[in-house]
Parts: structure tokens; C-alpha cells; sequence
């Protein structure tokens, strides 16, 4: 095999222009592949990064039909306290879970004395919620190192809101509110700090103790909207998800329907359709990685074979049987599939080094500025190689194949 | 002892709704260690003879065996292992490598082919330059030699392997009188130091002289054969 190889790599040297710019071709496939692969994967885990560990977390769970009809916040949907200590024994017991939060989520209006606004707020466990969402933290300003989340008495502010009302953290706000039985409520707070805005559901949302918000909803023991869960492994997040929807599916009401639901963030992040079109675009972009190199490869090949058949006549003349021939010729598309796509991920590789030496720094809609320092795994290195590689075989096949089965009179006399 | 045997071989080829005969009913034999030429002009059948005899085609009617094998219906996989281990061949236009050198050219039978070890390749490659003259040019590529060089190296690589007969057709159609004489003395020689048997065609008068069997075609028919020229072997025919 290693002289068959040997005799390929040679015969490839033949026509040094002609190889060279067909492997070139596929040098710039590979390298612009993998590239791709890179800004897109990585800008994908930054933004999923950003929604799961800022926002919304991996799992969530909520009353049956609370989802539905989130944009309106309905208290009447929230979780009584049995229930939500129902659900939290239920997490508790499920080995993926690593930490989970409660939130009493509602909707009021924001005064600072004179200008009046809307406002969605989520009432949260300090502690509990920096379990879920540990970067949240570093989205909050005006906090103090080893304050607490949000304490008594405080309320985060979304930055859009902040700017517009020209509230700076430690500045009196009041927030008002209406329960679920219809009376109002007023609350005074204090700016306890400025969270900064970023893409998804919740991103321009203000935080409150969860204690607070049950005292501005007049709840005697506060009620749960969403039980925000992070699991242990992101990668098994599907498989712990399977195993909390069976047992969550056991909590019935009185009706016997089910009580309670179960989401991933991909469910409630509009992002997860971005993601799943860019994961499309990849493949888009691979198949025409693949079409380039086939029609290369299979063109060179033909050539190949055209230009020799009289010399393949003197190899079949001389004991070389057909099987060899075509082993001979797809050798050399092989060979030249493993180089090309060697120094292609060369190519993508070194240039994802530099960019992420370099970052990239791009507006990402409603200004956000995202800055990408982008990395590819050796997963996607290895798995593009391999796809050129093989589709590198499998081009050569037919042409290998033609003149495997050529005549070696006809061959010979071939002019 | 017969080598080769040709047993009313006949060759038809189809050209569109017509069939062209190439060979009537041949019936000749070679023996071991012959030194044996074809004659006769263009179009005589010479080289659709010497494929038939080299395993490259198969005869339309009768039978051609070579070392006593019947190679008229064999596979064209069984073709090439037979031909790489009994036959030997030298073309008219050298065909050699023009990606290999000299050294590689003549090792290719034996390394891609028959499989030897290292050793005995170097070894065999070696004693093959040397007896065809052309050892200080194994590093050299085909396209560095002049054409007597080049059919050295062919000659050399169809000895190679030690076959039981070299078949060469046309060898010396590209060549100068002179280098033609060269290569076909250079045959001979061979065939006296290795008893090589060696069967080749030409059209060439004052190459015919040498040879020791002479078969004459004319017409795709053998319409004469002579033995025992210039001191050569025996030769039977039909």
C-alpha cells in the first residue's frame, strides 16, 4: 500500500501547476469551512452563553399554561408555595440538577417622582439566583464586591430604563403594582444598581427581592412564577430534560391534568431558531465545500486517466492487475483530498488564531456590541478533513474504476 | 520443448455491422530459449499476434498456450497475474514511467508486481543494469536518456522478473539503424546469457537478419516460417 502511495504522490507531481491549483481550491474550501465554522459556532455559544447564564438559565419550569401567556405575566398562573415545594423536592431529586431558583415575576409601573414608566421585574432569591445565573452578576453595576445580589428594600434597573428616567444606583424610585385581586400597590425602593441590557426574553428586565415582591403583591407567603434550574452538564441538558418531564408530568390537579411544564432555553429564547439556521448555513456551507471538491477531484482524475491510458495499457501489460490500477488512481485522488485538506485546516485554523488573538468586535442588533474571540474545536478540524478526504476517494472512484476497466490492447495502442 | 504453441488461433474484430479478420487460423510454435522474429508489412497481423501470445487479447477460434497453459480464456485479472509472472514485454515506444527513474522503472515489476523484498530487488535491478550497460544512468529519468538508452532500460525491465519470454513488438521502429542493431544484438545477448526466450515483430529488413526463427505473415495468415538462422534454435510449425 505504502508503494502504491509512493507511486501516487509521484504521479501527482506530473502536472505540479495542475494539482497544485485544484488542491489550492480545496486549501481555500477547507480553510474558509472552517473558519466559517469557528465565527459561527462560536458567536452561537457566546449568545446561548449569554441567554442561559445570565438570563434564563437551562431549564425552567412553570405552572401548565404559564408560558403561554408570559408576555402578560399572569399572576393567576403563578405557583402556590406547596405546589413550588412540590416541584422543588422533585428537583431536588434529579442527580443533573446543580442549582435551582425561584422567581415571582410581575409587571407595574416605575416612578422616579416624575416620570412614570412600565417595568418587568423579577423577584428573585439573591443567592439562589446567583447559583443559575452566575454571569448575571457581571451584567449588574453599582454593586459592591460581596453585597448581595439585590437586598431588601433595593431594586436593579434595567440600563434603558436607568438612562431614561436618570436614575443613578442609590436614587428613589417607587414601583406600583397591581395583585391578583385587582388592588394596588406601592413600594418604595432604592436603585441598588444598573443591569446592563442583552438580547433575548428578560434581557431589559429590573430585579427585587423576592420577599419585596410578595409585599407589593400583597402575598402573605410569595408564590412562584418560574423555578429557574441549571443542570450539572450542559451537553446532557436534553437527557436531564426527558427525565424532569416524566416526573413533572406526575404532578396532576385536582382535574387530573397535567400541573406543571418544563422548558429548555431553547424553547424560550427566540435565539434558538438563529442557532439552529446558522447550524443550517454550516451545513449549506459544507455541501458546497463538498460539490467543489468532487468536481475538482473527479476533473482531475478524468484528465488523469485521459492523458495516461496508454501508460495504464504498459502497467496492465506488465502484471498489474485491474484492482491495482484502480487502487493507483485512487490513491492519488486520496493523497491529494489528505494534503489539500491538511493545509486547509492549516489555513482555518491559523486564521481563527489570529482573529481570536485579534477579536472581533461587531454591532449586533439594538446596538449591542458583541465581541467574538472565536475558536474552533478540534472536532470540527478533524470531522471537515474528513469529509474532504473521503469525498476526495469517493470522486476518484469513478475515474479509477474507467481504467480499471480498460482494455490494455485498446490502452496500448491509444495515441 | 514448446514454449509457445498456437493452435489455430484466428482474431476477428467487429467494425460496425462488418468483421474484419486480423488472423486466419495461425498455427506456429516456439521454442524454449528461441530467439524468433514476425515479419511482414503493416497490417499484416504481426502485433494482434503478439498479443495474443502476450496474454493482451484473446484469439476469436483456437487456442494459444504459453509454458503450457491455455491463456485463451483467461480472466483479466488471471491475464495480468500470468503476465507478470511468465511474460516480459518491450514496446515500440518504450513506454516507460516518465515519473520514475531508471532504477525505479526497471524495480517496478518486482516491487508492484511480483512483490519482492528489498534486497532481492536491489539486487536483481542491479544485475540487470549492469547487463543491459546502462547502470551509471540509474538515476536518470526517462526524458534525460537518448532512445537507445530508453529501450535499454525497457529491455532491462522486461528481464527483470526472469521471465520464461519477452515479447517485443517493434522494438527498434523509433530507433537509428545503428541503435536498432545495438538493442537487438543487446536481445540476443540476453537470450544467451539468461535463455530468455524472445519473440518480436518488425518490418525492419536488416533487422530480421538477426533472427535465429523467422515467421512470415502476410494478410493476417503464416505464410512462411524458417528455422535455424544464423545459428539460431529450433523452431516447430504447423
Amino acid at each position: 500500500m505504502l508503494n502504491t502511495l509512493r507511486l501516487a504522490f509521484k504521479n501527482l507531481t506530473r502536472y505540479k501547476r495542475r494539482s497544485l491549483l485544484t488542491g489550492l481550491l480545496i486549501v481555500l474550501g477547507v480553510g474558509a469551512v472552517i473558519v466559517f465554522s469557528g465565527l459561527s459556532d462560536s458567536f452561537k455559544r457566546l449568545m446561548i452563553g449569554q441567554i442561559t447564564d445570565s438570563m434564563l438559565s437551562h431549564l425552567q419550569v412553570h405552572k401548565k399554561g404559564y408560558v403561554a401567556s408570559i408576555d402578560n405575566l399572569p399572576l393567576n398562573l403563578n405557583l402556590p408555595p406547596q405546589a413550588y415545594q412540590r416541584v422543588k423536592a422533585m428537583l431536588e431529586a434529579e442527580p443533573g440538577v446543580a442549582a435551582l431558583a425561584p422567581r415571582l415575576k410581575l409587571g407595574g409601573m416605575l416612578s422616579n417622582f416624575e416620570t412614570t414608566t412600565a417595568v418587568r421585574i423579577n423577584g428573585i432569591e439573591p443567592q439562589a439566583e446567583d447559583q443559575v445565573v452566575p454571569d448575571l452578576r457581571g451584567r449588574v453595576s453599582g454593586r459592591q464586591p460581596g453585597q448581595a445580589l439585590v437586598g431588601r428594600g433595593e431594586i436593579l434597573l434595567p440600563e434603558v430604563l436607568a438612562r431614561g428616567l436618570d436614575l443613578q444606583p442609590g436614587a428613589e424610585v417607587v414601583v406600583v403594582a397591581t395583585n391578583r385581586e385587582g388592588s394596588v400597590n406601592g413600594l418604595p425602593l432604592r436603585v441598588g444598581g444598573v443591569v446592563a441590557s442583552v438580547m433575548g426574553p428578560g434581557g431589559r428586565d429590573g430585579y427585587m427581592h423576592i420577599d419585596d415582591a410578595a409585599e407589593l403583591l400583597r402575598m402573605p407567603k410569595p408564590e412562584i412564577s418560574e423555578v429557574v434550574v441549571r443542570v450539572k452538564d450542559f451537553n446532557k441538558l436534553e437527557e436531564v430534560a426527558g427525565r424532569l418531564k416524566t416526573e413533572l408530568e406526575q404532578g396532576k390537579n385536582p382535574k387530573g391534568l397535567p400541573m406543571f411544564e418544563l422548558h429548555t432555553w431553547a424553547d424560550l429564547a427566540p435565539f434558538a431558531h438563529i442557532a439552529r439556521l446558522i447550524d443550517l448555513m454550516t451545513i449549506f456551507i459544507k455541501a458546497i465545500l463538498v460539490a467543489v471538491v468532487l468536481i475538482s477531484i473527479l476533473n482531475v482524475m478524468m484528465m488523469s486517466v485521459f492523458e495516461r491510458v496508454r501508460e495504464i495499457g504498459t502497467l496492465m501489460a506488465i502484471g498489474t492487475t485491474p484492482g491495482k490500477v484502480a487502487r493507483l488512481f485512487l490513491a492519488e485522488g486520496f493523497i491529494l483530498g489528505l494534503a489539500s485538506s491538511l493545509a486547509g485546516a492549516a489555513l482555518g485554523v491559523g486564521v481563527i488564531a489570529a482573529l481570536h488573538a485579534t477579536k472581533v468586535s461587531f454591532l449586533f442588533g439594538m446596538g449591542q456590541r458583541i465581541v467574538l474571540a472565536p475558536t474552533v474545536g478540534a472536532g470540527t478540524v478533524v470531522g471537515v478533513c474528513l469529509i474532504v478526504v473521503a469525498v476526495a476517494a469517493l470522486a476518484s472512484l469513478q475515474p479509477a474504476m474507467k481504467a480499471a476497466r480498460l482494455e490494455p490492447v485498446e490502452a496500448l495502442r491509444h495515441v | 520443448m514448446d514454449l509457445v504453441s498456437v493452435e489455430g488461433a484466428g482474431k476477428t474484430y467487429r467494425l460496425g455491422e462488418v468483421e474484419i479478420a486480423a488472423l486466419w487460423d495461425i498455427n506456429l510454435s516456439v521454442k524454449e530459449g528461441a530467439f524468433a522474429c514476425l515479419v511482414g508489412p503493416s497490417g499484416s497481423g504481426k502485433t494482434t499476434l503478439l498479443n495474443l501470445i502476450g496474454c493482451l487479447d484473446q484469439p476469436s477460434s483456437g487456442r494459444v498456450l504459453v509454458t503450457g497453459q491455455d491463456t485463451s480464456r483467461l480472466g483479466r485479472r488471471e491475464a495480468a497475474i500470468f503476465r507478470g509472472q511468465n511474460l516480459g514485454f518491450v514496446f515500440q515506444g518504450f513506454n516507460l514511467l516518465p515519473v520514475l527513474t531508471v532504477y525505479e522503472n526497471v524495480e517496478y515489476p518486482l516491487l508492484m508486481v511480483k512483490r519482492l523484498p528489498k534486497v532481492q530487488r536491489s539486487e536483481a535491478v542491479a544485475r540487470v543494469l549492469e547487463a543491459v550497460g546502462i547502470s551509471d544512468q540509474r538515476d536518470k529519468y526517462p526524458d534525460q536518456l537518448s532512445g537507445g538508452q530508453r529501450q535499454r532500460v525497457a529491455v532491462a525491465r522486461a528481464l527483470v522478473g526472469s521471465p520464461a519470454l519477452v515479447l517485443a513488438d517493434e522494438p527498434t521502429a523509433n530507433l537509428d539503424h545503428a541503435t536498432a542493431g545495438m538493442v537487438i544484438a543487446l536481445m540476443r545477448q540476453m537470450r544467451d546469457q539468461l535463455g530468455t526466450t524472445f519473440i518480436f515483430s518488425t518490418h525492419d529488413p536488416r533487422i530480421v537478419e538477426q533472427a535465429e526463427t523467422l515467421f512470415t505473415l502476410s494478410d493476417g495468415r503464416l505464410v512462411d516460417t524458417k528455422a535455424g538462422l544464423a545459428g539460431g534454435q529450433e523452431v516447430g510449425h504447423a
